[in-house]
């Protein structure tokens, strides 16, 4: 999942010693129940728990939203939005702590049914869950929803899961022929009855169905396809009052037709929710701290002056969170555009990982990275450092980068384009740490800026884009899309997951030796066996310099007193906004 | 004075052609010849990296393989006429003046723009009244006491003003006096008809830091403009008729200084009504400058094309203003 992402081991080692803490010293509870306001509760227990109804409830970010049509995002924090308007057949428990990244149902009464060895996966869905007009909601419109992911033309920034893993081959999607019968990849049997029919058996298919919004209802008739995300037809506790307005935001009012009795996992409090796109990022901390904004959307954290003022403030620092928010920042390198291995290799040499490290906020931003995959993913190994030392001190081994650079045919050093998110000012001065060092052997980085909107789709996730501009990297954060192996690593390395837009593997990898074991570990049922076969991919991947690893991000995340029912949610990697309230 | 302004008019008309002319050049002819082809053309009308079969279509739909003059007269014809747009899924009615339809935001320009429009009329305006008041004055207070200590501090602030830029000086502005010292509220817009009073507190701020750049100098135009007029003879006349001190300072020595002021008073209204880009940055106030800079940061054709168009026409409008205004304050001008 792109950006903002999930819990790891180390945040499940914080549970387990809170839970140690609580029991010898009694007092708040902070293993998953709730906990009064101090610094870092929210990262494990529900910080100003309330019922309270009432009040606007305030939201901001820097960009925009990819769309909000719910099909269409694969931002953790956009899915995570989604969810106060939508409904799907699965989504992450609302809970703190790592309950928060098990998937539990949403529309469907109970988790999917494998049947013919994995190959298909039935659900039934609960009846009388309705739409915000009042319409019963059907096990057609998820089939609808679900086809229509099928149009990357038209949906160009969700995942690609359903069109890899469905046996739909050669549908093009219901935009152009909106015969539905034609879509063989799911049967509906009858109004509450569904089964996706599988190419081969996915025994992880829960997490693909609960991960997305890709099946969120969609009443076909209302769906104005590119211009569908304007206007949302709501199935969540909140509706759209009016259309959103891009770069300027839009409001949530309460959704009558919505019954809490079906949905355990959100809350409806606030009577209304703004959203204010392209408010500084600064300014955005600013308001937190006044607690004129309630929540800053993106969830990556506060920005560097604000963490340094929280940080040395008790009173401020009391209301801030410093979970390890479950990504990992690192700097893909495309081997298309810089295919000898050995200049690969120079680059990973060459890097100044303390500079790179300093400039995600050094031990408040995170840790340095060893392994592709963060500590959260299930069965993850540490790794070893291929090339580079995962050390805070390490400022790059020059001599190693200039061996590389002979071995590459280029002794003097190239040049390459490295993209980062201009919005975003740690990746900025990621890029520049970046560019200084590589100077020192003459590896040349011309460093352009995009925003965040559209980055992950038409600059560093078009391979097309990629290729035109000669990109050689870029910064990148990844989460798994779901807590295995086969959720983080898939999308960012296996040659089937490259795609013309939105496109994860930006490295754009395309390895015998990764291909071949992807190909092998979806026919492996012991989840074991399977975690073995990910840390080698893991491996191989660091081998061949496609991926230079940073960070494991930890976000300085703050909660303003006026907002309740705030905590860190594991399985987006930052505060779950389906449950808040806001005070006074 | 009718006819001087159906002349202007006409004139205005004329050269609102020319732009739109060489503006569409700039966008569609200059990038062809610099090697960008009809499918790179078509990329950027699609927004979001697209596949062959919508590039394909969109090059039909605007018909970018056609000649450049051709182009231009569908993109006529649309403002006139109005056009209809398939988005793939539905077709979208952009009725007349259609200045484009941006397939990255989903809407027609110029919605995007009206709806965007109070916003930067709402700055424009404000800080406009607060300059001229504050920068007229103090360049008349500075001529009429030349070389002393007002004149001097006053000259010293202008220069002050002149030299900070408004990203400077609204982030100090938002540091202190909004978050620090809590002086003024955020900076929210809020309508002006929804709430007047809320529309007026939260745009203070961006006023004064746009108004100190423009009031200095102005101030400082003003004073060099008075210092000249009060020796001319004229004014000598009209003292020696004995004529208070006041009349022939503001109705002989002001009014003759207004001229060149008024000039570029005309220029700067028209270019921030046509989008007031860093203060609406720095304050993150989305506006039509923040349209336009969207748009270019997202190679959005349409929306860059619609804003540029629309600021041509306010730089326009705000010059046919300035040459009527120059008529009543100058009869010089009317009779000739």
């Amino acid at each position: 999942m792109k950006s903002p992402k999930v819990v790891t081991s180390a945040a499940a080692g914080a549970v387990v010693l809170s839970l140690g803490l609580a029991a010898c010293g009694g007092g708040d509870d902070s293993s998953g129940g709730t906990s009064s306001a101090k610094f870092d509760a929210g990262s494990t227990a529900v910080v100003n728990a309330s019922d309270k109804k009432g009040g606007v409830l305030k939201m901001a970010q820097p960009d925009d939203f990819e769309s909000l049509d719910p099909a269409n995002i694969y931002y953790a924090y956009g899915l995570n939005f989604t969810r106060l308007y939508s409904r799907q057949l699965m989504t992450y428990a609302s809970k703190p702590g790592t309950e928060g990244s098990k998937m539990v149902p949403d529309l469907a009464e109970a988790p999917g049914t494998p049947g013919d060895g994995g190959k298909t996966w039935t659900y039934k869905i609960k009846r009388g869950v309705k739409y915000e007009d009042g319409t019963e909601i059907k096990a057609k419109d998820i089939k609808y929803a679900v086809a229509r992911t099928f149009d990357r033309g038209v949906l160009r920034n969700g995942p690609s899961y359903f069109t890899q893993l469905l046996d739909a081959d050669g549908y093009k999607g219901p935009f152009k022929d909106k015969d539905l019968d034609k879509f063989k990849g799911v049967e509906v049997k009858d109004d509450y009855t569904l089964v996706f029919k599988l190419k081969a058996p996915f025994a992880e298919f829960d997490q693909v169905v609960g991960f997305s919004g890709q099946t969120v209802p969609v009443p076909q008739a209302k769906d104005t396809g590119t211009r569908y995300g304007m206007h949302p037809v709501s199935s969540g506790p909140y509706k759209w009052e009016g259309d959103y307005q891009p770069k300027k935001g839009g409001t949530l009012v309460r959704n009558s037709n919505w019954d809490p009795q079906t949905d355990p996992n959100r809350k409806q409090l606030p009577d209304k929710i703004e959203v204010q796109a392209g408010l500084k990022a600064e300014e955005i901390d600013n308001r937190l701290m006044a607690g004129t904004v309630h929540v800053d959307l993106p969830g990556s954290g506060v920005q560097a002056a604000a963490r340094q003022q929280i940080l040395t403030n008790p009173k401020l620092k009391a209301n801030a969170d410093n979970p390890l928010a479950g990504f990992h920042w690192y700097i893909p390198i495309n081997t298309k555009n810089i295919p000898n291995v050995e200049c690969r290799k120079a680059i990973v040499y060459a890097a100044d990982r303390a500079a790179m490290f300093r400039a995600y906020g050094g031990d408040a931003g995170g840790q340095v990275s060893t392994s592709i995959q963060p500590p959260a993913v299930d069965g993850r190994e540490k790794g070893q450092d291929f090339y580079t030392k995962a050390d805070v001190n390490f400022t790059g081994d020059v001599n190693a980068a200039k061996d590389a650079l002979n071995k590459c045919g280029k002794p003097t050093g190239f040049e390459t384009v490295m993209v980062f998110r201009s919005d975003r000012p740690k990746e900025k001065a990621t890029a520049e740490a970046l560019e200084q060092s590589l100077a020192r052997v003459g590896i040349k980085l011309q460093l352009k800026g995009y925003p965040s909107g559209t980055y992950t789709n038409e600059q560093l996730g078009s391979p097309a884009f990629v290729k035109r501009e000669k990109v050689g990297l870029g910064t990148y954060g990844w989460a798994p899309d779901w807590n295995t192996g086969y959720g983080y690593l898939q999308p960012i390395s296996d040659k089937d997951a490259i795609v013309e837009t939105g496109n994860a593997n930006a490295e754009e990898l395309d390895d015998s030796v990764v291909n071949g074991k992807w190909d092998e570990v979806v026919k492996v049922q012991d989840p074991a066996q399977r975690a073995k076969i990910y840390n080698e991919i893991d491996a191989r991947i660091r081998e061949q310099a496609a991926i230079l690893p940073n960070v494991y991000a930890k976000s300085l995340l703050f909660r303003p007193t006026s907002l309740t029912n705030v905590y860190f949610h594991a399985g987006y990697g930052m505060y779950d906004y389906a449950n808040m309230g806001v005070t006074g | 004075m009718v006819a001087f302004i159906v002349r202007r008019l006409l004139g205005a008309v004329g050269l609102l052609l020319i732009i739109s002319a060489v503006t569409f050049a700039i966008f569609f002819l200059v990038p062809r010849a610099a090697g960008v082809t009809a499918d790179d053309l078509a990329a950027r009308y699609a927004g979001k990296t697209p596949d062959a079969a919508t590039l394909t279509a969109i090059k039909e739909r605007f018909g970018l393989d056609e000649p450049i003059t051709t182009q231009y007269g569908k993109f006529v014809k649309a403002i006139v006429a109005g056009d209809t747009y398939d988005t793939g899924t539905e077709k979208i009615d952009c009725p007349a003046p259609c200045l484009g339809y941006s397939f990255r935001t989903n809407q027609p320009v110029l919605d995007q723009i009206i709806d965007r429009l109070p916003i930067t009329m709402s700055i424009t305006a404000g800080a406009a009244v607060l300059w001229l008041i504050a920068g007229i004055s103090i360049g008349v207070l500075s001529a009429l006491r030349r070389g002393t200590l007002f004149d001097r501090a006053a000259m010293a602030v202008a220069l002050a003003g002149v030299s900070l830029p408004v990203f400077f000086t609204g982030l100090l502005g938002l540091a202190f006096v909004v978050h620090k010292w809590h002086l003024l509220p955020e900076v929210n817009y809020v309508g002006l008809t929804e709430n007047p009073a809320k529309w007026f507190a939260s745009l203070l701020l961006p006023w004064i830091a746009l108004a100190f750049l423009y009031a200095a100098l102005y101030a400082r135009l003003t004073r060099a403009g008075m210092l000249e007029t009060m020796n001319e003879d004229f004014i000598r006349t009209a003292r020696a008729k004995g004529l208070p001190e006041k009349t022939v300072v503001v109705k002989h020595g002001l009014r003759a200084t207004l001229t060149p002021i008024l000039t570029i008073f005309g220029l700067d209204l028209g270019v921030l009504l046509g989008g007031a880009i860093i203060t609406e940055k720095t304050f993150s106030l989305p506006g039509l400058g923040q349209l336009a800079l969207d748009g270019i940061n997202q190679s959005d054709l349409p929306v860059v094309l619609g804003a540029t168009l629309f600021a041509a026409l306010f730089i326009v409008l705000a010059n046919l203003v300035v040459d009527v205004l120059y008529g009543v304050i100058d009869p010089r001008v009317r009779h000739s």
